[in-house]
């Protein structure tokens, strides 16, 4: 790294250029700002990564995880408790970074969430509802998140809409419909595309949970159902339930990516969007006054580093390296697990996984057919739906059964207890149960605790020599109570719909690990709220600290919600970039009061 | 040096290129593909790899014996004696080694995967790893484990049997391999039998499962054997015929293999 250049000053740039970066760089150049967009990944696209002729390829996409940022290049280090030494993450595990521009977009799923209200208010709404002493039990460290769900609305609307999301709605402005989620916030629309269809295992789930008095209704996703053109102009086609989902790219533009939902709009000509790939921020260079910042450097592929000026910052890197680089460029002040005091790495959580895998006889699954979003579930014991009174817990999980995944080499792991898993044994029990596997999987919501933190690790380096980041964490009584609790209920189900065996797992009941893949939703470490002693940034993103940088993405939730983040990450940015593009952009500075 | 040039030094996932013209070169040599494309060549059924057609990015993975990871002779008996047990040939479908599953793990190991590119492999090496993650960690390439497994395998057997694992009756390689699953039989001290098990056995799926582009799965025997459909990517005609056999006929992304 000898060279060093800089750069033309722009109005902002957008560090990570996922979907959390995209919408932002598209908000921000539509209002007529100089943007520049910087990714440490390759470009990546339809063509020529994953057309019809090579998406559908399992070993290469899912297996082998090509669309991935390798380990080699990014990962952290982990422990459960503070006197621990923290091991490095050697392979994938729960982080699975993009790896391209697009971010992990391009190859997510595509379920698509907003949360629930409760989730937004869990500290008071817990207080309110059961008393203090359930809020504070001395391990959780709960706190509001400075909005409420109504106020995230037009954003999480808006967000739908560019995505395309594929849905039915269970609450229109208040008023309960039959066929959606009826535990759902009130949405201001119906979603811009109707739901997907109901295939097999949906079937026998929908029956069973009716039957149980409980709620089912299919997942919203952005798999989208029909031919669609979103509002930045950009066209969609319906999916064709090929399967190649969750882990690939889309050959059908059927998928929301940011390639295929925001890209077109924002790359065409347009003189005020600047992309530079294979670049990688290593920092953000703080003013002489310790506000703001004056832009970013990065390296580029030649291994030069270069300045990036800017007058506006936006971290969209992804949960954990928004973290990192806050902490990298000393940016508010690190978060201290014995005293609680300081704000950056401060509640992580995670996403509390159980569930239940099912065997039926003589069925025909066709577990081939699905799309990555696509299941039923039921969010009777999620969020706050039921009641907590007697129970020792606050939170839940949406049970849900996935039509989707119907992978040879992966589902070859997917056989009863006790069968073989070699010889001719399993060859007769995998030709049987291909056809006749289905799971529950209970999506639990995560509450973050005093002692679950991220920070920078003394031992371990990336590749440029920066130290990686370094998590402590281990499960809340809370959160483990709560996946017993569901995962109870998962088994229920499971009896309900027929199965002839069904095993239960529930990864909190072990210690965590980053390791074993329960879910890829890291959450918190740079959190919003209202309040600058708990939180780094305030309800529009915005660093408390310095007031030209916000910090967007999951990296702001202060607990997970029982559902996949990314709905909730869309309209975050959207509202960033609404606030950026208003008030900010007439006069810079602090957009809240601490 | 920068990153992307450590990569492309690592070779991620590329073949190397002297790999790439010992192949090209010998297919040229067996014939159809060193035709123009507008000869006018007569075909009768599928050609038989993707290399008949000039712009197919896919490059056909050469079967039987042509061997660029898997070199040593007594090393590959071995691991065919092995996959033969972990997938044997029975009323449900072929064996391993028939559907091509050492071809496609010479390729694998010939590769990115082989070399473990994407794997963190900076020190150092702290004794509580694998206790902290709770799965094995490995530093080693998958190219090194197998090298150090086969010989670890074929130095037990010679001291317990006096004989190669390849020339033991069936029942007793079971035997052996479920003793490894179990962590019961020790491959050595430096060696995690049971891991080396379970890496062989991940990689025998999937060279019975991964599309027949990668040299395993020939026929799509695997495929045939679950009733998976394979590479295609349209079922809207099939999504309300829920809970029906369908009886579709697997498709490759490559045409024939
Ligand atoms: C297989 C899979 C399935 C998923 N399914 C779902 C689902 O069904 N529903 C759901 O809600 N979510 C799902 N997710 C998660 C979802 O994809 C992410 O939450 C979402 O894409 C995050 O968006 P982001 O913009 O915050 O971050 P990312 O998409 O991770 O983008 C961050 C970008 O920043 C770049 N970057 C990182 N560090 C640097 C740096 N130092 N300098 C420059 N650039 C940098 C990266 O290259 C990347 O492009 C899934 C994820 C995966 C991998
Ligand atoms: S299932 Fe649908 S959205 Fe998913 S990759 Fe296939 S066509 Fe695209």
């Amino acid at each position: 790294m000898t060279t060093r250049r800089t750069n033309p000053k722009v109005d902002a740039v957008i560090v990570g250029f996922g979907w959390a970066g995209s919408l932002m760089a598209a908000e921000l150049s539509r209002a007529n700002m100089n943007v520049v967009a910087i990714d440490r990944g390759p470009w990546r696209d339809t063509f020529p990564d994953t057309p019809l002729t090579a998406d559908p390829d399992e070993l290469r996409w899912k297996t082998r995880r090509e669309l991935l940022a390798p380990p080699h290049d990014t990962t952290l280090t982990m422990r459960n408790t503070l006197d621990q030494t923290a091991v490095p993450q050697r392979d994938f595990g729960i982080s699975e970074l993009g790896g391209g521009v697009g971010g992990q977009g391009f190859q997510w799923a595509g379920m698509a969430w907003r949360f629930n209200p409760w989730d937004f208010r869990v500290r008071s709404e817990t207080i309110q509802r059961y008393g203090m002493a359930r809020a504070e039990d001395g391990e959780l460290q709960l706190q509001d998140w400075g909005i409420t769900y109504a106020e995230l609305e037009p954003d999480y609307d808006r967000w739908e809409q560019i995505a395309g999301v594929a849905g039915q709605a269970g609450n229109l402005r208040g008023k309960l419909t039959s066929r959606g989620n009826p535990f759902e916030g009130p949405r201001s629309r119906e979603y811009p595309t109707p739901k997907l269809k109901t295939l097999r295992m949906m079937e026998i789930f929908n029956k069973a949970t009716s039957e149980m008095g409980l709620h089912p209704f299919t997942i919203p996703c952005a798999n989208v159902s029909q031919a669609y053109v979103n509002p930045l102009g950009v066209t969609m086609a319906p999916c064709t339930y090929c399967g190649f989902c969750s882990s690939y790219g889309c050959g059908n533009y059927s998928k929301a990516s940011p390639q295929t939902c925001v890209f077109p709009a924002l790359l065409n000509n347009n003189p005020n969007f600047r992309l530079i790939t294979n670049a990688c921020v290593t920092r953000v260079n703080k003013a002489a006054d310790g506000k703001s910042v004056t832009g970013v450097t990065y390296i580029d592929q030649n291994g030069s580093e270069v300045l990036q000026p800017a007058d506006i910052i936006c971290l969209t890197a992804f949960q954990m390296e928004n973290v990192r680089l806050m902490l990298l460029s000393g940016i508010s002040k690190p978060y201290d697990p014995l005293t609680s005091e300081g704000v950056v790495g401060r509640n992580f959580s995670f996403q509390t996984v159980s569930g239940a895998d099912l065997w039926f006889e003589e069925d025909h699954i066709n577990p081939f057919i699905g799309a990555g979003g696509l299941g039923s579930q039921i969010d009777d014991y999620n969020s706050d739906n039921f009641d907590h009174s007697s129970l020792d817990f606050i939170g839940g999980a949406g049970i849900l059964t996935l039509s989707r995944d119907g992978t040879p080499i992966a589902n070859a792991n997917k056989l009863p207890p006790g069968t073989p898993r070699w010889g001719s044994g399993f060859k007769r029990a995998y030709s049987n149960y291909y056809q006749n596997y289905g799971v529950l999987f209970n999506q639990g919501t995560s509450m973050p605790i005093k002692r679950g933190y991220l920070d920078l690790d003394p031992t371990y380096k990336d590749p440029f020599g920066l130290p990686l980041l370094r998590l402590t964490y281990d499960y809340a009584r809370n959160d483990r109570a709560m996946a017993t609790f569901t995962m109870n209920r998962a088994i229920q189900i499971g009896k309900r719909m027929g199965a002839s065996q069904i095993s239960a797992f529930n990864f909190a009941e072990k210690p965590f690990t980053t390791a074993i893949g329960a879910s890829n939703h890291t959450i918190g470490g740079a959190v919003m709220g209202a309040d600058p002693t708990s939180s780094a940034v305030n309800s529009h993103l915005q660093s408390w600290d310095c007031h030209n940088v916000f910090v967007v993405g999951a990296s702001a939730f202060p607990n997970n919600g029982g559902y996949n983040p990314t709905g909730t990450v869309g309209a975050l940015a959207l509202r960033a970039a609404r606030a950026i593009c208003g008030n900010y952009a007439r006069k810079p500075g602090a957009l809240q009061k601490g | 040096m920068s990153r992307n040039k450590l990569l492309l030094q690592k070779g991620r996932f590329n073949m190397k290129r002297r790999d790439v013209l010992t192949l090209i070169g010998a297919l040229v040599a067996a014939g159809p593909i060193g035709c123009k494309p507008a000869c006018g060549e007569e075909m009768s059924g599928y050609p038989t790899g993707t290399d008949s057609n000039k712009r197919s990015p896919l490059k056909s993975i050469e079967h039987g014996g042509f061997r660029k990871a898997l070199m040593d002779d007594e090393d590959v008996r071995t691991l065919k004696a092995v996959f033969d047990r972990l997938i044997p040939e029975d009323q449900f479908g072929p064996s391993a080694s028939k559907v091509g599953c050492l071809d496609f793990l010479d390729a694998q190991l010939t590769g990115g995967y082989g070399e473990a590119s994407t794997l963190y492999r900076e020190g150092p090496e702290q004794p509580h790893e694998e206790q902290m993650l709770q799965k094995a960690q490995f530093i080693a390439t998958p190219r090194e484990r197998y090298r150090a497994g086969l010989q670890a395998l074929r130095a037990y057997t010679l001291e317990t049997d006096s004989a190669s694992f390849a020339d033991l009756p069936p029942s007793r390689q079971d035997e052996i391999l479920a003793g490894m699953e179990q962590g019961t039989i020790k491959l050595g001290t430096a060696l995690d039998a049971r891991a080396f098990f379970e890496l062989m056995l991940t990689n025998v799926r999937e060279g019975y499962f991964a599309d027949p582009y990668y040299g395993g799965n020939k026929d799509m025997a695997g495929w045939k054997m679950i009733g998976f459909p394979g590479a295609r990517y349209d079922y809207r005609a099939y999504t309300d015929r829920t809970g029906q056999k369908l009886n579709l006929v697997p498709v490759s992304l490559v045409p024939k293999n």
